[in-house]
């Protein structure tokens, strides 16, 4: 079996004259495809009072367009076995489908349909508006999520990057059909889109199913996305709880700013957080507070490094008496990968895994898909895959210290808990 | 691109399935055990999901959380998962480092040292593993809804166990779970990937045949009576969200109604009918969500069996929204099912079920360590890796007359548990 990456050679690259960017790798080891997209355009492009708003618009592209109903959409994709939903980020809107490959016209269909025409009934509207309140008020019962949201309120403030996506209650109560009919007409459409097609069809054939489903979109009354302001870090530890008494345990972020995708220092950064709560079983965080401690169950780092500057956390739930004990221990890590080099061992375990671990996330189309869909998202090159070993080998443990040093703190971060008592 | 799939039986017990696929650089390698929380006896509640984060605490050649380590060192993926009927463990790795996977699970199979500090240490990780758990409100409404549907059956009770449990057990409970469960003639081992099966098997001898049998362990006779009559549970708790569900005794995976089950849940409710790992398709289309969701009764519903070796459950598990009662939604399904009877299953629908299943099918057999789940997991509830290979033949074969049946003999109102979860406003 052949080792070799997507690149250059093997990842077609078509540009529509709409702006639409094809990416098609051909994979014919089953009969089955799958389309992924990202179009520029979501929660950045709504007001604080319409909160929820592009999430409402995704969530409702596929109930009723100009040629098909609700009902329609559904019976003629589940008839088939075939996937196809859309989501909303706070920059990108996405999409993602499969099928078997003789179903693809039909997806191709749906999916242009659904992007172009979608008529946004009222009836409709009500019932995502129900299903939408429903997940709102499940997320006011879960630590796990009420202490994310927190945590964004409490770093990010009135910065965009501080709402969540699925918005309020309160919010998505006020949003309007003409809400919705304007977000669509304004912010969709095709200049931007990055289009990923992996499955057993040849490149030609795919971009050309592709054109002539979203060739000819056009949309002249599409706005710009106006630019988004700079983030502040905090200058002292900050830190807020959510009262909620009934439940077994805490749960708890801790982060800053993290850095965008586009940073020289990304992989330095990359490699620091995953000695840090990623390599093996969560990393030096794994050892001392699961490990070591017996304090949780899970505990974790996270980096997101995309187009905006989205937080680096890290993530437990404990019992209620162990909060402080645990981010103790959280602080205490992350003071040490700041303060000492990480040893030669670390470093080469954490190189080995970051790029060994590149064949199992490509076994599958939906893993080769998404990443095939970064190289183009943030620019990194088709040939990013064989030159990446390398990168990954010249980064060094002086240059993870500096990374650890640039992006993370101990003493000056946002720190949110959810759970049953007040422990500060 | 991919050969038929092998099995054998080693001369100490051990099976062995093996699949090739050569459509990428990597191979899965794992090892199932026929023990899962149907193996535990009230007192020892857990014990099996215990022992399985035992298997990382160390040997006295692999020390505590190098497991992990050295499997992500080679670019590796590891886990491991207990359920009702077993407990398994792989390792998906480059094609060229798998006998790394071999070396470790061979070890662990007898070598586990299972210290007392480090029983003490992973007590307080599994309660807060409870305790993430009992956050949900989907996880106290199941716990109660199972105990309920299961008096004398060991189906009883959750594989994290009862908390009683997890505070009192020793540290020879444990061991002596782990040595009366864990030895070749009770473990499958599967492997697929990108190897020559011929090599692997010498391998696979090499690592595992030296190994020697244990007594069988205990066979279940705790069986569970007939159920007469509906039985309702309740549970209450923070939040404003209700949740009700409808569990059915549902057959044993190798009884031949499983399928024709699977299949009337595939045209009834839709979604991922099958029961198998891995697959997720909307069910918008489907008699259930409409009766509940278009009516804008409930934000969700999903449904489905699983298959087990002993006759266990098929559920109907709704969210109610904000504005709606439990009775309300209740009366729906009950109403949708009465429609089964008065207006069945049709031609066409059992023809999307068909076609569906196909789809779902090859979409769960492209990762090869979904492959190692669907055969390692059909060995362990049905003794045989072909209950899976055989699914898309066995689908086809299902009848509407089949589906008269098993919605006759299985979805009736004095065979069920009703759960639910009536919120207290608490948190919101």
């Amino acid at each position: 079996m052949s080792k070799s990456f997507p690149n250059a050679d093997t990842i077609h690259r078509y540009k529509l004259a709409n702006g639409i960017t094809v990416l098609v790798y051909e994979n014919f080891s089953a009969e089955t495809f799958v389309i992924n997209g990202v179009m520029r355009g979501g929660a950045i492009a709504e007001s604080a009072e319409k909160g929820g708003l592009s999430a409402f618009t995704a969530a409702s592209l596929m109930r009723g367009t100009v040629t098909r109903s609700f009902d329609d959409i559904y019976e003629q994709l589940e008839a088939v076995g075939a996937d196809l939903s859309f989501g909303s980020g706070r920059l990108l809107t996405s999409f993602s489908a499969d099928a078997l490959v003789e179903d693809i016209d039909l997806v191709l269909s749906l999916l242009a349909d659904s992007l172009r025409v979608p008529t946004f009934p009222a009836v409709e509207l009500e019932k995502v508006r129900g299903e939408i309140m429903t997940r709102l008020h499940m997320r006011a019962n879960d630590t796990r999520s009420m202490a994310g949201l927190a945590f964004s309120e409490l770093l990010y403030g009135d910065h965009p990057l501080g709402k969540p996506v699925s918005g309020h209650i309160e919010t998505v109560a006020t949003i309007t059909q003409d809400d919705i009919v304007d977000f669509h007409r304004h912010v969709y459409g095709p200049d931007g889109m990055i289009i990923t097609v992996v499955g057993a069809i040849s490149a030609e054939d795919a971009v050309a199913r592709i054109e002539s489903a979203l060739g000819d979109w056009h949309t002249p009354d599409r706005v710009a996305l106006s630019a988004i302001g700079a983030v502040h870090r905090p200058d002292e530890l900050v830190r807020t709880h959510v009262d909620m008494p009934d439940k077994s345990q805490s749960d708890i972020v801790l982060g800053l700013p993290g850095p965008l995708r586009s940073a020289p220092d990304y992989l330095d950064v990359r490699v620091a957080n995953t000695i840090l709560g990623v390599f093996g079983m969560f990393g030096r965080l794994g050892k001392n507070v699961r490990e070591e401690k017996g304090l949780s169950y899970y505990v974790y780092s996270v980096l997101t490094g995309g187009l905006l500057p989205s937080p680096w956390t890290v993530r437990t739930g404990v019992a209620p008496h162990d909060v402080e004990l645990a981010i103790d221990s959280i602080r205490a890590e992350i003071r040490r990968i700041q303060d000492e080099p990480v040893s030669a061992d670390e470093l080469a375990d954490t190189q080995a895994y970051l790029t060994g671990s590149l064949p199992v996330s490509l076994e599958t189309n939906d893993g080769l898909a998404s990443i095939i869909e970064d190289l183009e998202l943030y620019d990194l090159g088709l040939d990013y895959l064989d030159n990446y070993r390398d990168a990954i080998y010249t980064v060094s443990a002086e240059r993870v210290q500096q990374a650890a040093q640039t992006y993370f703190s101990a003493d000056e971060i946002a720190i949110a808990v959810a759970g049953p008592q007040r422990s500060s | 691109m991919t050969n038929a799939t092998t099995k054998t039986i080693l001369d100490n017990g051990l099976t062995v399935v093996m699949k090739e696929m050569h459509h990428a650089p990597v191979a899965t390698f794992m090892v199932w055990y026929r023990v899962g929380s149907r193996n535990e006896k009230p007192g020892n509640t857990g014990a099996a999901h215990w022992v399985e984060h035992m298997m990382f605490k160390g040997t006295p050649t692999i020390p505590a959380g190098e497991h992990d380590r050295t499997v992500a060192r080679e670019g590796g993926r590891f886990n491991a998962f207990t359920w009702l009927d077993f407990t398994a463990y792989y390792e998906t790795l480059p094609s060229d480092r798998i006998e790394l996977g071999l070396h470790m699970e061979s070890d662990r199979m007898i070598n586990a040292i299972m210290h007392r500090d480090e029983i003490e240490s992973e007590r307080t990780v599994i309660i807060s593993e409870r305790n993430m758990y009992e956050n949900q409100p989907l996880f106290h409404l199941r716990e109660e809804l199972s105990a309920a549907a299961f008096r004398v059956h060991p189906y009883h009770h959750e594989t994290i166990g009862d908390a009683a449990d997890l505070a009192t057990m020793t540290r020879d409970d444990l061991y002596g779970f782990y040595r009366r469960h864990y030895a070749p003639n009770n473990a499958i081992a599967v492997a697929v990937g990108d190897f020559d099966s011929a090599e692997m098997l010498r391998k696979i001898e090499h690592y595992f045949g030296d190994l020697q049998p244990s007594q069988p362990p205990d066979p279940i006779t705790r069986t569970e009576p007939p159920q007469k009559g509906e039985r309702r549970v309740t549970v209450k708790g923070p939040g404003n969200t209700a949740y009700l569900i409808a569990a059915y005794k549902a057959p044993a995976a190798t009884d031949p109604d499983y399928y024709a089950l699977a299949v009337l849940n595939s045209a009834f409710a839709g979604g991922g009918s099958l029961g198998f790992f891995g697959s997720s398709t909307t069910n918008k289309s489907s008699r259930l969500y409409k009766a509940l969701v278009n009516s804008e009764l409930a934000a969700g519903v999903s449904a489905g069996a699983t298959p087990t070796i002993d006759p266990y459950l098929y559920t109907i598990t709704t969210v109610a929204r904000p504005d709606r009662t439990l009775a309300e939604v209740e009366a729906a399904l009950d109403a949708e099912i009465a429609r089964l009877s008065m207006e069945p299953i049709t031609q066409a629908e059992l023809d999307k079920a068909h076609k569906r299943a196909r789809v779902e099918f090859i979409m769960s057999g492209e990762s090869i360590t979904n492959q190692a789940q669907l055969l390692g997991m059909s060995e362990v509830v049905a003794g045989d890796y072909t209950w899976y290979e055989t699914a898309l033949e066995r689908v086809g074969a299902v009848t509407l007359a089949d589906i008269e049946r098993v919605r006759d003999r299985y979805l009736r109102s004095d065979q069920r548990t009703i759960g639910r979860y009536v919120p207290q406003n608490g948190a919101v």
